[in-house]
């Protein structure tokens, strides 16, 4: 079982998704006494009788004056049997750019509703986007049951309609989990709720603590994009010449054979070393330093994979795009694309489609696509590059897009995305 | 197994885990910039950073050097350290003084004698004279607030500034270092690190830390709730009486302002104890800096340190 557990929240400030996860750093003992003193200050100076943990994970000064509470913030607590990294995305505003930032290292995603709305407009975006990016497990938090007075048929009626959308974007019967909660009461964040006998499931905490995250790393092929070639030049170790990189699907051990893209060249694993030795095997994420058995040329950007199932190599590719940006986009756009740990030229030859992810729908050739939007474009770029479909292998698919002329990063890439993917969408035929 | 045993094999999980990440951000920088640096105080989170450097590039040599902005309010047993560790590593040292700015009065003493807002314009002189592009710092997201939406690479302005609205999007682990000259960016391989995390890490890997970190006999006074210790910077008012206790340092930073706590946690298996049973963060105990306003941070990040 993975201990480390990265988890994206999305909801609206209304929902209580502050109080949510101010929650879940109050229960875990993650808050200490000089935050909780000053909390507790604050609390009374606004005339509340119990802290706010919402304070917890209150914006900052300069944020509040100048409206950048639109960020994705990090916390971070633990239990004894893992540890999570909580991407803690605000749902208002831009709410692409922020939900597409924090589902893009997450493993599984909160949403958050208020049980007197259900689910609502921006449930259902939020839904569609993490299913986009490839999230592996929904859940969906019905917070302030307390304000409906612990109402099981109502808490029953926002799960089944919220379990309907998330098997229309292709989520399986299991990977997703309504939990009637109360942030501000307590119900069913970390404790068990006495006020909602009817529900057998797990909290939250215990459902973050035990659903099962890594991806099997066997099934999938091995890639690792070289970051830099070490090469020590000491008396040691005169011709030792190992490219360093983090793996980025599947497993490598000594003796596995190996091509370097987009060259083509094929080896042999000879070692797979660290600092604290060399390595009988490694899996996906591990930073490691491989050996190859023949004398390559070899540099950073280059991709390292197994032989018998490399990436294809083009200079063309369709791709999904969530722009980021406010400078729009319009098909004939320069621009730069770092994939892996390779940085080329592009062209954006093609504005195919936009996806409406609030009505699942497409719209053929918008002309344009703006801050916020999903678009689907065709790429031609100055150099051949392997690239994986983002649905077979998200690492080796993914990639940002960064305008050449003032380095901004312009959009998340998901390199062969269709919009169909996503049970439940009807595509039209892109020209 | 056991749950103690399954914990057990957790922690490790989650610091390998960790280890990568920040393995994989030193190797992105040293293939994308031209001249990055560390930022070593002798504290532990810039010897662990340097810990983490050394096995990015191992059996290389790290190839970057290191830069110590001193506040001249030092801790003896920090600054041998510091010496010690360049050494050990063949290390090329950086030092921007705060004292030479203030003896030709390019900086003047504050009256509260305190000289960590000071570091601001050394740090930013150093960097640019060594046209430094790429700066590495121990910060982590847990320290505080002002943290917890720092980017693992934060651009800054030639000015050292950190805008919050040129802030990029950070999207899996593909990080975009591009600047303008004579911009620079901030780099945070610790930053999903937290105060626990960095502790297990040092006793796994065994990493040598200053002694001020763990527990000793030392001359100290109460000041805002706080234990200081007399040195360079000044020492007790009369008014302030001079206790000696056993204390340790949780943080290492301006003498003037960085204060003790009573501890006799001596190892570091007892130091993890400690702080897992602590109920202050590490800031709010040590810091009096950090505990003049609850935005104390935030400003000076916004002007250019850390």
């Amino acid at each position: 079982m993975s201990s480390l557990l990265r988890l994206a929240t999305a909801g609206s400030v209304d929902d209580g998704k502050s109080t949510l996860v101010g929650r879940l750093l109050y229960d875990t003992k993650s808050v200490l006494a000089d935050q909780l003193d000053a909390i507790e200050r604050a609390s009374v100076d606004k005339g509340m009788t119990t802290p706010d943990l919402s304070l917890l994970v209150d914006g900052l000064r300069s944020e509040r004056e100048q409206g950048i509470t639109i960020d994705v913030a990090y916390r971070y607590f633990a239990t004894p049997n893992r540890s999570f990294v909580l991407a803690d995305t605000p749902g208002h505003v831009q709410y692409t750019r922020n939900t597409v930032t924090g589902a893009s290292t997450a493993q599984l995603g909160v949403l958050l509703v208020d049980a007197r709305n259900g689910v609502v407009e921006q449930t259902r975006r939020h839904a569609a986007v993490l299913a986009m990016l490839g999230v592996p497990r929904l859940v969906l938090a019905v917070n302030k049951v307390d304000l409906i007075d612990y109402d099981e048929a109502a808490f029953t009626v926002i799960a089944k309609e919220f379990a309907a959308h998330a098997t229309s974007l292709g989520y399986a019967e299991g990977t997703v989990l309504a939990i009637p909660v109360s942030a501000l009461q307590g119900d069913n964040v970390a404790t068990k709720s006495e006020n909602t006998p009817w529900y057998s499931g797990p909290t939250l905490l215990e459902h973050l603590e035990e659903v099962p995250v890594a991806p099997d790393p066997h099934e999938a092929p091995f890639r690792m994009p070289v970051q830099y070639v070490i090469r020590p030049r000491t008396p040691e170790y005169l011709d030792y010449r190992g490219y360093a990189g983090q793996i980025a699907a599947g497993t490598v051990r000594p003796g596995d054979e190996v091509v370097v893209l987009p060259q083509g060249l094929k080896s042999t694993v000879e070692s797979v070393d660290t600092a604290d030795g060399s390595l009988s095997e490694a899996g996906t994420g591990k930073s490691i330093t491989v050996v190859l058995a023949d004398d390559l040329d070899i540099t950073r950007g280059d991709v390292i994979a197994a032989a018998d199932n490399a990436p294809k190599v083009t200079d063309e590719f369709t791709a999904a795009l969530c722009w980021l940006s406010s400078k729009q986009l319009e098909p004939g756009a320069r621009v730069l694309i770092k994939q892996g740990t390779r940085t080329v030229q592009a062209m954006v030859e093609e504005l195919n489609a936009r996806f409406d992810e609030q009505t699942l729908s497409i719209v053929d050739s918008p002309g344009k696509l703006e801050l916020n939007e999903i678009g689907n474009v065709s790429l031609r770029l100055a150099e051949q590059l392997p690239v994986d479909d983002y649905t077979v292998s998200p690492r080796t698919g993914a990639f940002i897009v960064i305008d050449p002329k003032d380095g901004d990063t312009l959009a998340a890439g998901l390199v062969g995305h269709r919009f169909s993917q996503l049970k439940g969408v009807t595509e039209p035929e892109v020209a | 197994m056991t749950t103690l045993e399954a914990a057990a094999d957790a922690a490790r999980d989650n610091l390998a885990a960790l280890e990568s990440e920040a393995i994989h951000i030193f190797r992105e920088v040293a293939g994308e910039f031209d001249r990055p640096v560390i930022l070593f105080s002798g504290g532990k989170d810039s010897t662990l950073l340097l810990h983490l450097a050394i096995k990015a590039f191992w059996p290389a040599p790290v190839p970057f050097p290191l830069l110590h902005v001193d506040t001249g309010h030092n801790f003896d047993e920090v600054i041998a350290f510091r010496d010690h560790v360049v050494e050990k590593y063949g290390l090329r040292l950086v030092v921007a003084s705060v004292q030479d700015y203030i003896d030709d009065g390019r900086l003047a003493e504050r009256a509260d004698g305190t000289r960590n807002p000071l570091q601001t314009q050394p740090l930013l002189d150093a960097i640019a004279d060594n046209k430094f592009d790429a700066v590495f710092g121990g910060g982590r997201r847990d320290e505080e607030r002002a943290r917890a939406k720092e980017r693992i690479f934060s651009l800054r302005s030639s000015f050292g500034q950190w805008d919050p609205r040129r802030q990029r999007p950070e999207l899996w682990n593909l990080y975009n270092g591009r600047h303008r000259p004579g911009e620079h960016v901030r780099v945070f391989p610790l930053s999903n690190f937290t105060e626990s995390d960095v502790w297990n890490y040092i006793a796994r890997e065994q990493v040598e830390l200053p002694s001020i970190y763990y527990a000793h006999q030392r001359k100290v006074y109460s000041r805002d709730g706080m234990w200081l210790t007399e040195g360079p910077w000044g020492g007790p008012r009369e008014d302030e009486e001079v206790h000696e206790l056993t204390v340790r340092y949780r943080t290492v930073g301006d003498g003037s302002c960085t204060g003790a706590v009573e501890s006799t946690a001596s190892t570091v298996e007892e130091v993890i104890a400690e702080v897992q049973a602590s109920r202050l963060t590490e800031r709010g105990a040590t810091r009096a800096d950090d505990r003049m306003s609850e935005a104390a941070m935030e400003d000076r990040k916004r002007e250019g340190y850390f």
